[in-house]
């Protein structure tokens, strides 16, 4: 059942993967092998001499207490935010792929969101969680809760966590909702007749035949929690109070553009890139197996 | 075991299109009923209703005595064959059969006893730790069988389940569906657009179009004598040659013993016979247009010499003025000779003008 498109010569699919290929270049293998050589310099703090120290940042990195605090940090939060966004965008999916009247304005506002710039996505969740003005921060207070994430770490975490998730789910309930309806209503009827009752047909039906979509959205997930909340954390939380909201990725910020120290900063990121790389072989290792396709 | 009774039942589609016009029949204890009809009549809904996978807007559905239209499909107590299959993809030949029993909380060696009988019957009994993609077409096929019949249930429902099939396959299925549904006898409701299956596998057929039922009973008898111009176009293959006649006409050929106004003369292309003898039937002046030889027989396909005008054409029907005969043998007239086909008077259909009722013999 393979249809595949047959080239007789080397040139013309040689040209068709250049663009992509130079893509991956310039703006990832150049950065990445900058990163690495950077981890092995040091730059004085005018920038006016460079010494190769071979692993020094490396070790110097290994033996900073904030620094595991950091990937215990970035554990925490990658687990709350794949977990939700991917939970929630499930359950909307689900709910949006049935027949119900105006389902088409549902699913237009739902996927909104994902048109929001995280930093954008951060101030409006700000406003809203300000203890001194926000509405749902006043709300929470008159309920008897003293919340206030400028102060409280847990508080704070909360906050970034529902910004990233509330920015991700339009992604992930778009790829769930196709995956649904890629799945044959006859197969889910059959299942009915069966006597399976609904939540019974979701997990023994749905959710097998969802897990290729499923095992996507994780891997995309994982590299978007470890990344590109970046500005999420930057606008809401700048990773504090007290490092309570420094992820990796935040501090490989931090500590290269605001703390100028570029060689350390360099190290940080060339470990984080071989954290990300390694979950991902991992989970094509032992993750796929489990996967119907 | 069961019975099932349709009373005067109907669907409406919430734009207000009636699918369904209102239909009444009755499917004895272990008899097997198919609805054959053309594609958008209606037949397929009217399965998926009794099914319970649509809803009932008129009338009610009875199954083994008891009203069925508020409950669930899983309350029902029936299975159905979908067309696609419908097979779980991640699930083994195996773990197929067995999910409608475990859904039900039946002990794990119960289980493992029917699915071992049924894949036993169906010849599956290599393939029970197969995947649904390992599997050739007529395998899944039986395997969507061996799903409904592990279940034991009141009633089978088919939803065209051999037309994925290539031809051979289909045929040989057919007759693997009837044998089994013989041996089971649980009731069945079979729906389909190939008249052959229809015939082939019917106690009752439900000839249906346009979300009405054109008629029902044994298949011969429909073939015999069909109540409407549709049926007998539908039912047989080549189709029943129709042609509009005048009184005079039909009283000239025929005799003079049926005195009708102008109506639809129904012919089967079997029952023709070339010959230049006079008889007491029908007799048409045609000129040999096509032949098509099939081996054990060949159609000649004619246009009469006298004009005929057009009547209005139902699917399958053969082209106003145009003749087929069905002869034994391969030796046929050549293309532009002139022969003359006549047919008994006893195997003469009529029907009124607007092909709606049967008015003789």
């Amino acid at each position: 059942m393979e249809n595949r498109a047959i080239f007789s010569g080397k040139l013309l699919p040689c040209l068709l993967i250049l663009p992509q290929l130079a893509i991956s270049l310039i703006f990832f293998y150049w950065p990445a092998a900058q990163a690495l050589w950077q981890s092995f310099l040091v730059q004085d703090a005018f920038g006016l001499s460079t010494e190769f120290v071979w692993f020094e940042n490396y070790v110097n990195l290994l033996q900073t207490p904030e620094y595991y605090h950091a990937i215990g940090v970035t554990l925490v939060f990658s687990a709350l935010v794949a977990f939700f966004s991917l939970g929630l965008g499930l359950l909307l999916a689900a709910m949006a792929n049935r027949n119900i009247r105006g389902i088409q304005i549902y699913r237009t506002f739902l996927i909104v969101p994902y048109a929001v710039a995280p930093a954008v996505a951060s101030v409006l969740f700000i406003f809203m969680l300000q203890p001194g003005l926000g509405m749902i921060a006043r709300a929470l207070q008159r309920a008897g809760i003293d919340w206030n994430p400028v102060l409280n770490g847990t508080h704070a975490m909360i906050l970034v966590v529902i910004v990233a998730v509330w920015n991700q789910i339009s992604y992930n309930f778009l790829f769930f909702l196709a995956g649904l309806q890629a799945i044959p209503k006859s197969v889910i009827e059959a299942a009915a007749i069966d006597g399976a009752r609904p939540m019974r047909r979701f997990w023994t039906i749905i959710f097998p035949l969802l897990s290729p979509t499923t095992f996507f959205l994780i891997i995309v997930n994982i590299t978007y929690v470890f990344f590109n909340t970046l500005g999420i954390i930057d606008t809401a939380t700048g990773g504090g109070p007290s490092g309570a909201t420094q992820t990796l990725v935040y501090k490989v910020f931090q500590d290269g553009k605001v703390g100028t120290d570029l060689g350390g900063s360099a190290a940080q990121s060339v470990i984080l890139m071989v954290i990300v790389v390694a979950l991902t072989a991992f989970q094509f290792r032992y993750v796929e197996k489990k996967v119907h396709y | 075991m069961a019975s099932v009774t349709l009373r005067n039942v109907q669907k409406t589609y919430p734009g207000g299109f009636l699918a369904i016009k209102g239909i009444d029949f009755a499917v004895g204890d272990g008899q097997f009923c198919v609805l054959v009809g053309p594609s958008g009549c209606g037949k397929s809904t009217l399965l998926r209703m009794v099914a319970g996978l649509e809803t009932i807007t008129d009338g009610e559905i009875d199954i083994g005595g008891r009203i069925v239209n508020q409950i669930e499909p899983a309350e029902r107590d029936i299975a159905m064959v979908f067309q696609n299959y419908a097979l779980y993809p991640h699930m083994t030949v195996y773990d197929n059969m067995a999910y409608g029993l475990r859904n039900r909380r039946m002990a794990e060696p119960e289980i493992k006893t029917r699915v071992e009988e049924a894949a036993r019957i169906l010849e599956l009994g290599a393939m029970l730790t197969r995947k649904p993609g390992q599997l050739s077409g007529g395998q899944r096929q039986r395997v969507a069988m061996g799903r409904a019949i592990v279940r034991q249930p009141k009633v089978f429902l088919f939803d065209e389940p051999l037309s994925n099939l290539d031809a051979k396959l289909r045929i040989a299925m057919r007759v693997e569906i009837r044998k089994l549904q013989r041996r089971l006898k649980t009731t069945s409701i079979y729906v389909t657009h190939d008249q052959l299956e229809a015939m082939t596998l019917a106690d009752i057929l439900v000839v249906m179009n346009g979300g009405q039922v054109e008629q029902i009973g044994n298949p011969l008898d429909i073939y015999q004598k069909p109540a409407t111009t549709f049926v007998a176009s539908f039912i047989g293959a080549p189709p029943m040659n129709l042609l509009p006649i005048k009184p005079d006409e039909f009283k000239s050929q025929s005799g003079g013993d049926l005195a009708v106004e102008a109506g639809i003369l129904g012919v089967r292309p079997e029952d023709l016979v070339v010959s230049s003898e006079a008889t007491s039937g029908i007799a048409f002046d045609l000129t040999v247009e096509a032949i098509e030889r099939v081996g054990a027989e060949t159609y000649i396909y004619g246009t009469r010499q006298r004009g005929a005008q057009s009547i209005a054409a139902n699917p399958g029907e053969t082209p106003p003025g145009e003749v087929i005969v069905r002869i034994p043998g391969a030796v046929a007239p050549d293309i532009g000779e002139k022969i003359r086909a006549v047919a008994p008077r006893e195997k003469l259909h009529l029907f009124s003008a607007d092909g709606r009722q049967r008015i003789g013999p």
